[in-house]
């Protein structure tokens, strides 16, 4: 065709477009090797107090201690008040979030129409977008006083486990819909199609041959919303209270993980000093729950994961 | 061109039985019409399926041939801009009538599709799963028998009887297909639909699939789409070829072209297109 074609052309050396491929793969190297960077730094900052913490309070008598008193003569870092109070707010959390975003989620990716679906999303998912701050001052304002208190006629104190947990989960809704709905949506039309055609209806299609397809996405959903109320913090600072507590009862208040750390981070614990160290601890502990999450997480996608 | 018909002429003698050549009808469909929102894919479609013989649809690629099998257990129900007008009369009963549920029509009208879709559970689950949902009353050992029974018809047994707990993901595709074809038998239902059942499988696999229909019409009816002449000749008692036009606005839609003894279309078709289509001359 062009006159001009020698036998050069024909070339096997690389070409400079190998060049600037290198610095493309080079820049994108850096990019995940900054966040990685990153993790190790956080790590890192954590682990060195949290280990001056370990050196003067034994890490048995931290994770079995019944008492949190870390400011108080003599002082006690038992850590299990706060785990109790992370738990109870995030159990009341998931029994809220688990059913309402696996319900709106098998609504919009089963039933709703197109047209609904579109409309519905962005709407579920607004509740993602409200400042935690804000929540925090709806649980107090509103669910402690008027819907616990007034309403339901309950015993409750200003601070409580239960508006805390209940108000968290509203907000976790919107990450549990939102993953669960991608892997809902994901599955084929061809296994819906073969279930219909074999005489199934509709519930009986969803909840039989759509959900488990979809199970290692909803699990995955489950989990993030799991990690997020661990790792949420202005709801339950505000709404739950400081009082680290042990109780079976959740209308009174108690002391989380991440309350404690907003708290005390709050105050004026000099740099160095035991109170300081019990941050850091206490940040370490938070650091290796959402890992562990993080790590059943994948193992359960890995599990469950279909190939179609 | 002569050799590949005569080959198909052939192999057709040696397989297409001699069931009924006069027609029961089991299905009657009258002027069916098809649209997908205002594209109007398939016109005027009127032909009979008989009971306990083996129907093939034949045509090219886009001429509706999957969208008139979908009709005849309503799974065109599940597209959401399907319309379907005319009559199809099953028993007396006309499918798309108002009062006619198309839950029941899929119980007894299965269907298997061109490409395998096992649902992501064990063998057993699958094969179970159309006698479970159908609220068919089996206890344990019931069900065991049944997907014993339905595995066998199929083909499979042998294979995955010490692996029935396994994944039907964990099968080949052409066991994947049989897997499928067990599972819509399961529910032992009056007509077997199969949208090109071995568009995915080797030579082997079809053959093997090819021998369960021809046993399976002795107690059901089967309506299956092929690409395969070779197939539709070997297999099936009658023949309908569906072809593709243009209208005056023109729009390309799907019609039948003609449908008659299997034997009749690949030896002597009335129309001439069936029989340009038939030796490779189509197009
Ligand atoms: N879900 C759908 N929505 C819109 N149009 C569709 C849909 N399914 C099929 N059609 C159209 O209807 C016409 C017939 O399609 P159909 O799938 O029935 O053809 P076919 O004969 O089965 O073709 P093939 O041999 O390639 O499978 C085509 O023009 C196709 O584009
Ligand atoms: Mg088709």
């Amino acid at each position: 065709m062009n006159s001009s074609v020698k036998i050069d052309d024909f070339s096997l050396r690389s070409s400079s477009l190998r060049i600037g491929e290198r610095i493309i793969r080079g820049t994108l190297f850096a990019a995940s090797a900054f966040s990685v960077l990153i993790t190790i730094g956080i790590v890192w900052s954590l682990l060195v107090p949290a280990l001056e913490f370990f050196r003067q309070v034994p890490v048995m008598d931290f994770l079995t201690g019944t008492r949190w008193a870390p400011r108080f003569k003599p002082a006690s870092f038992g850590v299990l008040p706060l785990i109790v109070g992370t738990l109870w707010t995030t159990t009341i959390a998931l029994i809220v979030a688990v059913p309402f975003g696996l319900g709106s989620a098998m609504y919009l990716s089963e039933y709703a129409s197109d047209k609904t679906r579109r409309r519905l999303k962005p709407v579920v998912e607004l509740l993602a977008g409200i400042p935690t701050v804000v929540y925090g001052f709806f649980a107090i304002e509103f669910v402690t006083r008027v819907v616990l208190k007034d309403w339901m006629g309950l015993d409750v104190g200003t601070f409580s486990v239960l508006s805390a947990g209940l108000v968290m989960g509203v907000m976790i809704i919107p990450t549990v819909a939102s993953l669960s709905e991608d892997a809902l949506s994901a599955v084929p039309l061809a296994m819906r199609q073969g279930s219909f055609a074999l005489g199934a209806n509709k519930m009986q299609t969803t909840l039989r041959v759509v959900f488990p397809a979809a199970f290692s996405g909803i699990a995955a959903a489950v989990v993030l919303g799991i990690s997020r109320a661990v790792g949420e913090t202005m709801i339950v600072a505000l709404a739950a209270g400081n009082k680290p507590n042990i109780s079976s009862n959740p209308l009174e208040g108690a002391q989380t993980m991440t309350g404690f750390i907003a708290n005390a981070a709050l105050g004026d614990s000099r740099v160095g000093s035991l109170e300081y160290d019990t941050l850091f601890a206490v940040g370490l502990l938070l650091f290796m729950s959402t890992l562990i999450i993080n790590f059943i997480s994948i193992r359960l996608v890995r599990r469950y994961r279909e190939a179609y | 061109m002569t050799s590949d018909s005569q080959g198909l002429s052939r192999s057709m003698h040696l397989g297409a039985s001699t069931r009924g050549e006069t027609v029961h009808p089991i299905m009657e469909l009258r002027n069916l019409d098809v649209y997908y929102g205002s594209f109007h894919a398939v016109r005027d479609i009127s032909l009979d399926v008989g009971a306990n013989q083996i129907t093939a649809f034949i045509g090219p690629s886009g001429c509706g041939k999957s969208t008139v099998l979908r009709c005849l257990n309503r799974t065109n129900d599940l597209v959401p801009s399907a319309r379907v007008t005319g009559v199809i009369d099953y028993r007396g009963q006309d499918l798309y009538a108002a009062t006619v549920d198309p839950i029941e029509v899929r119980r007894r009208v299965g269907m298997v599709f061109q490409k395998p879709n096992p649902f992501p559970k064990s063998i057993f689950d699958n094969v179970a799963y159309g006698p479970r949902v159908t609220g068919m009353k089996l206890d344990k050992s019931e069900t065991a028998d049944l997907v014993e029974h339905a595995l066998s018809k199929a083909g499979l047994w042998s294979e995955v009887k010490d692996k029935l707990d396994q994944s039907g993901f964990a099968l080949s595709g052409g066991q994947q297909q049989r897997l499928c074809i067990a599972r819509a038998i399961a529910t032992s239902p009056d007509i077997l639909l199969m949208d090109e059942p071995c568009a995915s499988l080797d030579p082997i696999a079809t053959s093997l699939i090819e021998d369960l229909m021809l046993e399976l019409v002795n107690d059901y009816t089967v309506v299956i789409v092929t690409h395969n002449m070779q197939q539709a000749a070997r297999v099936s008692d009658r023949t309908a070829f569906f072809s593709a036009r243009v209208d005056d606005a023109g729009q390309r839609y799907g019609h039948l072209v003609e449908m008659d003894q299997t034997s009749k279309i690949f030896t002597n078709p009335s129309d001439s297109r069936t029989e340009d289509y038939i030796s490779g001359r189509f197009g």
